[in-house]
């Protein structure tokens, strides 16, 4: 059994070689589909990220009249912080506020407002709790709780309403993203599947006359089909390798670009971090689909 | 040796051979003659299981062809040699692969392949073609590569379909000699041509075919066909 593998893998070296402007071409195919998927990938990750920056910018103010008490407020924050939608609560007191204010370019850049201020000798602003949910989608869930009878004496105003149709429009957004990003890698993955799938068959196709030579001079199954899956897994492997190095300087050279668009996320960075695990399912698509195509396209050949 | 019990052979719209019995003997050298067309290319179609039979029953030794499963042609196919008139080599394994490829089908080791190949491409007057691909060699040594493969795992019978079809009156001599040298060596040879000359020339058993039907199975035969 031993002797018969390790024919296989050397009759699969020897065609693939030998076969030079095919094997090339089902590489050249390969690779192309790859880069779809792992576009797919990166496209993903980004999209992820910039999801998650939208989020992390999304929140409630519930502003409270000057008249309500600090343990009033901190007794909303608690009652607040117990409800499953919320994720954090955090309480600005009106001197916090006035400091953040302070320290605001709006402040610094017109001398009027911070003269106004320094006149009024007290502090207008209102303490505030800033809520963010778990999901955009529980906003709408909290505005309620906060419309609640018990808490109008209290709360002097709440931003929801007024950034309502923003929120909406995001959340619809981020669905988008998040339906699309898993339908078009499902679909686009599928398709670079196909074309790799056709490209072996034509190969194995235009090696038919071989098959029946082989079985004619005694050749099981095993041996015809093996080497054309060695050939499978080959061009795999050297599409997956091919894949990274053409996807790392394109991912190098738009990672300035991406981190414009959502700040603090390094794509480059992100992408050196997730190599090897990038490496890997590029390799498990290539050799996969690979193997799967040849084991499938040679089959028809072997039934006499 | 080989027996075909009324063998019917029929496609679609036509029928290839139709109720064909005969006996071949071990270490006999018989031709099979007749038109192109007549059924010589399905005898030996149904004799290597790459068709099944419509009807009757195909004995090769203790083999019932007609019964073998597409898993049991394999190790079925290592006891015969098949020469063919396209020759049938692999275009990316050079002459010495390609004899190779037959015994490292069967599994047979390193050591005894690289001991036999060189010894049959030399029975063969191929010892310095051996690192040629087939489109590097002429239809002679290209028919001489098929025989040396057919021949190397020494099988029970060599069956050749028209290995001169393809070649000059020279070279298909040539071969006949080498085919005729086989069978002295013991191996059984059935040989399928419309050669008139080589037919005549070899003075042996001579199966003669005609739209799928044997007319005529004479020991040291001419080509007749009617």
């Amino acid at each position: 059994m031993f002797t018969i593998i390790s024919r296989i893998i050397n009759y699969g070296f020897k065609n693939f070689w030998r076969n030079g402007l095919l094997s090339t071409a089902t590489v050249a195919i390969m690779v192309l589909a790859l880069l779809v998927f792992t576009g797919l990938l990166i496209f993903n990750v980004v999209a992820n990220h910039a999801v998650a920056s939208i989020q992390d910018k999304l929140d409630i103010v519930v502003s409270f009249k000057k008249t309500t008490s600090e343990d009033e407020i901190l007794r909303i924050k608690e009652s607040l912080a117990s409800l499953p939608e919320v994720k954090s609560v955090e309480y600005i007191s009106t001197d916090k506020a006035i400091e953040i204010f302070k320290n605001s370019p709006t402040f610094k850049n017109k001398p009027e407002i911070s003269q106004a201020i320094n006149e009024l000798n007290a502090n207008p602003l209102e303490a505030s709790l800033n809520i963010k949910a778990r999901l955009p989608s529980q906003y709408s869930s909290i505005a309620k709780y906060l419309d609640a009878p018990n808490l109008q004496s209290s709360i002097s105003w709440v931003s929801y309403a007024e950034n309502q149709v923003v929120i909406d429009r995001l959340i619809a957004i981020v669905n988008t993203i998040n339906r699309g990003g898993f339908v078009s890698t499902l679909f686009l993955t599928l398709i670079a599947g196909l074309a790799v799938f056709n490209t072996i068959r034509i190969a194995i196709y235009s090696n038919r006359d071989e098959v029946g030579i082989m079985r004619a001079v005694g050749a099981s199954n095993f041996l015809v089909r093996g080497p054309l899956v060695v050939e499978g897994i080959i061009a795999g492997v050297l599409a997956a390798i091919f894949s990274i190095v053409i996807t790392a300087p394109i991912v190098y050279f738009s990672s300035p670009y991406v981190q414009a668009f959502i700040p603090g996320f390094n794509v480059f960075q992100s992408f050196t971090n997730d190599i090897g695990k990038l490496f890997l399912y590029q390799l498990l698509f290539g050799v996969g689909i690979g193997v799967l195509s040849s084991f499938v396209a040679v089959r028809r050949y072997l039934k006499n | 040796m080989i027996t075909f019990q009324s063998v019917t052979k029929a496609y679609t719209n036509s029928t290839a051979l139709e109720d064909m019995s005969f006996e071949i003997k071990q270490g006999e050298f018989v031709s099979l003659s007749g038109r192109s067309g007549a059924g010589k290319s399905t005898v030996i179609k149904l004799l290597i299981g790459e068709e099944k039979p419509t009807k009757g029953r195909i004995f090769f030794n203790q083999y019932e062809v007609n019964k073998l499963k597409n898993t049991e042609l394999p190790t079925f196919r290592r006891h015969v040699g098949v020469i063919f008139q396209d020759f049938r080599l692999l275009p990316t394994k050079n002459a010495y692969e390609n004899v190779a490829f037959a015994l490292e089908v069967a599994g047979r080791p390193h050591s005894e392949i690289e001991d036999l190949v060189p010894q049959v491409l030399d029975m063969v007057g191929l010892s310095d073609k051996g690192k040629n691909f087939p489109n590097e060699l002429s239809g002679g040594e290209k028919q001489r590569v098929a025989i040396a493969r057919a021949m190397i795992h020494r099988p029970e019978i060599v069956i050749a379909d028209e290995p001169t079809g393809n070649l000059d009156p020279l070279n298909a001599f040539e071969i006949l000699k080498i085919l005729q040298k086989i069978n002295e060596l013991g191996t059984t040879l059935i040989l399928a041509t419309h050669d008139r000359d080589i037919i005549n020339k070899l003075e042996k058993r001579v199966i003669t075919i005609d739209r799928g039907r044997i007319i005529r199975d004479e020991e040291k035969g001419k080509y007749i066909l009617v």
